[in-house]
């Protein structure tokens, strides 16, 4: 076999991205926490690099290094979107870690090794590549949990994280060790070939995807492997919660679609039983267990839980439409929560986290403006049109009434009736009460534009939806 | 056709108004004169539809059609027929109505109320023109938003849980629509309503499709049993939300019958109409012996809204009675027209007159700030004027002869003869009922002795009030005396619709 040099340029945004964040860990390491303003302008540098790279590299694509890492129109757009809302992440903890003390070096060297983590994940088409990334982005994102040192429930939150991330892996791993062992591959479009043209010992191969989708499930968060998703968010500071909410979604999508779909394809009748369980028992409990919080975070959390349900319907329905729909429902919810977790930190100041439903109190009259941007994005997420929201559930919930899995589709809308119930508690709180608190911003003004932007592209998405859906199409057809 | 396109320029108008009103923040003189300049323009802008509409045709009109989500087929079309076009003009004579009687009440966050109310506006305009599956529901779900926080945040002391058992059970009604519209789709390849009209069902498909459509739009008009959200959101709401909810929303349920349920699945329909039937006959009978219970002015209303609305759902299923014993006896009644016109006109007739007495409720809570019958007692003695155009509107809700309310209610009884004699009986009681109860309301409110020393400082209506009331009384009674140019418009379209009902899809 002849020695093929590798197209390096498909990971030229991951080189890059990396080289970044050698700079950032030396400027850190050199600095301490005295510069930490050049620390976050390099970060979000860092993340503009790659994200200008992944948008002038978009088109061409293929396999590369021994077909184990993949450049396609999913990975360019994922990536994008991971980079952007990245981005916006820092930009929104900025004032918030900086009152709580928490603006260390740390913090940007485990977020750019996190990112680097799942731009890999979302690239890979190998599984020691997704084990790679998946555990690079995992490894930071415990130790970004547990770094507020001195709170018990962050460090109990981190620890959670810790032991139940690691089992996910575990399974995940062994899920990939028995698929290896059946077929005797490990590259994803390898086993895709040898399961359509070999006879397989099918029992062997439908263990295997058990224990893989319990490892995605896990990494999702989809019911029963939730247990650690409502303490996480709750636990940890609101501006980690709003990292690991948004961005590794985003990857753990990539994982999904290239285990299940490009990877297992063929086995979709295994898979979409699992699948059903996982997003029907998500969509109910989520739903369910969110109405009984009165912890904005936790309930979100639950919340997600839902989403992540419904995120599943897409792919289950185990067509093209059905994947491009879960697709735009990853990046929908990716946006509404950025939205929503950048409104808690918002009204957090020093010594008060605006994490309890109950602070939200009266912020029509406090704060006019941001009340409706947090109403825009309750409606959303209950899936009330026009928002983006709606159009999310509007896509999975057709891709499943497609396949004619009716009962799926009036469980998922019924429950999200009952799920408006707690999203419409806020709004309520919001604008029904009476203020107890006195009118007190302590972010930046810039946060505040970019969170009016996010806010007003969700419902811009909601009025124009069009366009985003035929990207998602384009790139599943 | 004109190119002008003047049914997107009724629903963004008041959105885009509504959005800048947004804007006024504290100016609320500013917020109320632009308010009322946008709702007037909006509503000369709608007469022009009357005006432009071709009477001759069921087609649809000032039709516009742009692909809006093309991945899903989804089209920004718009197009009225008869059926839409009278709920057009309804609707932005309602919001006239309703910027106008909140002119002094409101005082609190004013801008943001007359913001909520010309949106709202828009959405239900879009609710009439839209006719893309995907473009109704949006309108049908957006304008809950609306009128969720008017109710919520100006509204009575139990507002809260009036505002959210109403958005909650009428979400829960219209997500078993969406589910059928999708399904529709996948039937027809196209969200188009139009399409939805000719695709081809089985039986079991239609009856399936058909709850979903009665689950949906049942709630909304509503009919027994899922009408418990309806008493405690007119109760709580403002004077504005209650008229807007009494003269619009419960209209979508019955336009959303007429659209959906009928042309989409007339053999469900058919096998089903007993159902239907008996609800509606429920509705007009007990719930008629339910308003008699009431001591709040504003719930009296409510129920009396439901056994209104009870003549609508009744008037479009007796045509199935009707067509079959037509079949039977041979002969070519007019009864099945009869239906179906009634039904119309007792919507937009239903619209006037419980916008009429919403108000007058309104009038006197501004006063007295309680809606119990027992605290008032010889208004007449004090608010002459008032009480004049008031015991006008409890004769029209009555249904006595000469107002808008006799037309609908007769010509909905007169077709129900045809159908069965039982049904008209039972449906006749409405006018002994609702006498009963309009009448007796109208003795214990203002009649008799002055009751007390509040009622007898009452101040008469003021000149906003009075055009107010005034301007309904003219139209109840023209359409009283001379329905026929609102018949006129809808004939093409009943002929259309009946053609559509009575061939079989299967």
């Amino acid at each position: 076999m002849a020695f093929e040099v590798p197209n390096m340029l498909f990971a030229l945004p991951e080189m890059l991205m990396l080289a970044m964040c050698c700079i950032v860990l030396l400027v850190v390491a050199f600095t301490g926490n005295r510069q930490i303003n050049l620390v976050h302008a390099l970060s979000q540098l860092s993340l503009l690099i790659t994200f200008l790279t992944v948008f002038w590299m978009m088109g061409e694509g293929g396999l590369t290094f021994s077909e184990t890492y993949i450049k396609d129109p999913l990975s360019d757009i994922l990536k994008l979107a991971i980079c952007l809302v990245n981005m916006l992440v820092l930009s929104y903890s900025y004032s918030y870690l900086q009152a709580r003390k928490l603006l260390q070096g740390e913090f940007y060297v485990l977020a750019l090794f996190a990112t680097l983590g799942m731009l890999v994940m979302v690239s890979a088409h190998h599984f020691l590549t997704l084990y790679l990334g998946l555990e690079l982005m995992s490894l930071c994102l415990y130790a970004m949990v547990a770094m507020q040192r001195d709170s018990f429930a962050a460090t109990e939150a981190g620890m959670k994280y810790f032991i139940l991330g690691a089992l996910a892996s575990g399974m995940l791993l062994y899920g990939m060790s028995i698929i290896y062992g059946v077929t005797g591959e490990l590259g994803i479009q390898a086993i895709a070939v040898a399961l359509d043209t070999e006879e397989l010992n099918q029992t062997v191969l439908s263990l295997g995807i058990v224990f893989l989708v319990i490892g995605i499930g896990f990494k999702f968060g989809a019911v029963p492997f939730h247990m650690w998703l409502p303490d996480v968010y709750q636990g940890a500071p609101t501006a980690i919660t709003l990292f690991v909410a948004s961005a590794p979604k985003i990857a753990a999508f990539a994982l999904l679609i290239r285990i299940l779909t490009e990877g297992m394809g063929d086995m979709l009748s295994v898979w979409r039983d699992m699948l059903i369980m996982l997003a029907v028992l998500s969509i109910i409990l989520g739903n369910l267990l969110a109405i009984a919080q009165s912890n904005l975070k936790r309930m979100l959390a639950y919340s997600t839980i839902s989403h992540v349900g419904f995120l599943l319907l897409g792919v289950l329905a185990g067509t093209q439409a059905g994947y491009a729909a879960a697709l735009f429902y990853t990046l929908v919810y990716a946006l509404m929560t950025l939205g929503s977790f950048g409104m808690i930190l918002l009204l957090s100041r020093e010594g008060f986290e605006a994490e309890e439903i109950e602070d939200f109190k009266g912020l029509g009259q406090r704060h006019p403006w941001h009340a409706l941007m947090m109403l825009l994005l309750m409606f959303s997420m209950a899936g009330i049109p026009p928002l983006a929201g709606f159009y999310a559930k509007l896509g999975v919930i057709k891709s499943v009434v497609d396949v004619n899995l009716l009962a799926v589709a009036i469980v998922a809308v019924v429950m999200s009736v009952i799920g408006a119930y707690y999203y419409l508690r806020v709004v309520k709180v919001m604008f029904f009460d009476t203020a107890t608190d006195k009118p007190h911003i302590a972010a930046t003004t810039s946060m505040q534009y970019l969170l009016s932007g996010n806010v007003l592209a969700v419902l811009l998405l909601g009025l124009f939806p069009g366009s985003l859906f035929a990207l998602c199409s384009r790139i599943f057809s | 056709m004109m190119d002008f396109p003047l049914l997107s320029v009724l629903i963004l108008l008041p959105i885009i108004g509504g959005g800048l009103l947004l804007l006024c923040k504290q100016n609320h003189v500013l917020a109320r004169q632009l308010a009322l300049v946008l709702s007037v323009t909006t509503m000369l802008l709608s007469v022009l539809l009357y005006i432009g509409f071709d009477v001759t045709s069921h087609q649809m009109q000032f039709v516009e059609r742009l692909s809006w989500i093309a991945t899903f087929n989804i089209e920004y079309y718009l197009g009225i027929d008869g059926f839409s076009m009278p709920l057009m003009i309804l609707t932005t004579i309602s919001t006239v109505l309703v910027v106008i009687a909140g002119w002094q009440v409101i005082q609190d966050r004013a801008a943001q109320y007359m913001a909520a109310f010309l949106i709202m506006e828009g959405l239900m305009l879009g609710v009439f023109a839209a006719l893309d599956a995907i473009l109704f529901y949006l309108f049908f779900e957006a304008m809950l938003i609306p009128l969720f926080l008017v109710i919520g945040i100006w509204g009575g002391p139990n507002r809260v849980y009036a505002t959210i058992k109403f958005f909650l059970y009428t979400f829960f009604g219209s997500v078993f629509l969406l589910i059928a519209l999708l399904y529709l789709q996948f039937q027809a390849g196209s969200f188009s309503i139009l399409d939805f009209h000719d695709v081809s069902l089985t039986l079991t498909q239609q009856i399936w499709i058909f709850l979903a459509f009665l689950i949906a739009f049942a709630v909304k008009i509503p009919m027994w049993p899922v009408h418990t959200w309806l008493p405690d959101a007119h109760v709580e709401a403002p004077t504005g939300g209650s008229v807007i909810l009494a003269a619009i929303t419960l209209k979508i349920g019955g336009y959303g019958l007429l659209r959906f349920a009928l042309p989409i699945t007339p053999d469900a329909s058919m096998t089903l109409d007993w159902l239907v039937i008996g609800l509606s006959l429920i509705a007009i009978v007990y719930i008629g012996f339910v308003a008699l219970a009431q001591s709040d002015l504003k719930k009296l209303i409510a129920y009396s809204s439901i056994a209104h609305m009870g003549f609508v759902t009744l008037g479009l299923f007796i045509v199935f009675r009707i067509v079959a014993n037509d079949a039977i006896t041979l002969g070519v009644g007019n009864g099945e027209v009869l239906a179906i016109e009634g039904a119309m006109v007792q919507m937009i007739s239903h619209g006037f007159i419980a916008a009429a007495m919403f108000l007058s409720v309104g009038v006197l809570y501004d006063r007295m700030h309680t809606r119990e019958i027992s605290a008032y007692g010889g208004v007449g003695n004090s608010m002459p004027k008032f009480t004049a155009l008031a015991v006008f509107f409890a004769m029209a809700n009555a249904g006595l002869p000469g107002t808008s309310g006799f037309v609908g209610e007769f010509m909905v009884i007169l077709a129900a003869f045809q159908a069965n004699f039982w049904y008209a009986f039972l449906a006749a009681t409405t006018l002994i009922l609702g006498a009963a109860y309009t009448l007796w309301m109208v003795k214990r409110v203002f009649f008799g002795e002055i009751a007390n020393d509040e009622v007898a400082k009452l101040q008469d209506i003021n000149s906003r009030e009075m055009l107010l009331l005034a301007s309904l009384a003219v139209i109840v009674l023209v359409i009283g005396i001379w329905p026929d140019p609102l018949l006129n418009v809808m004939h093409a379209s009943v002929d259309n619709l009946l053609l559509q009902i009575t061939q079989s899809k299967l």
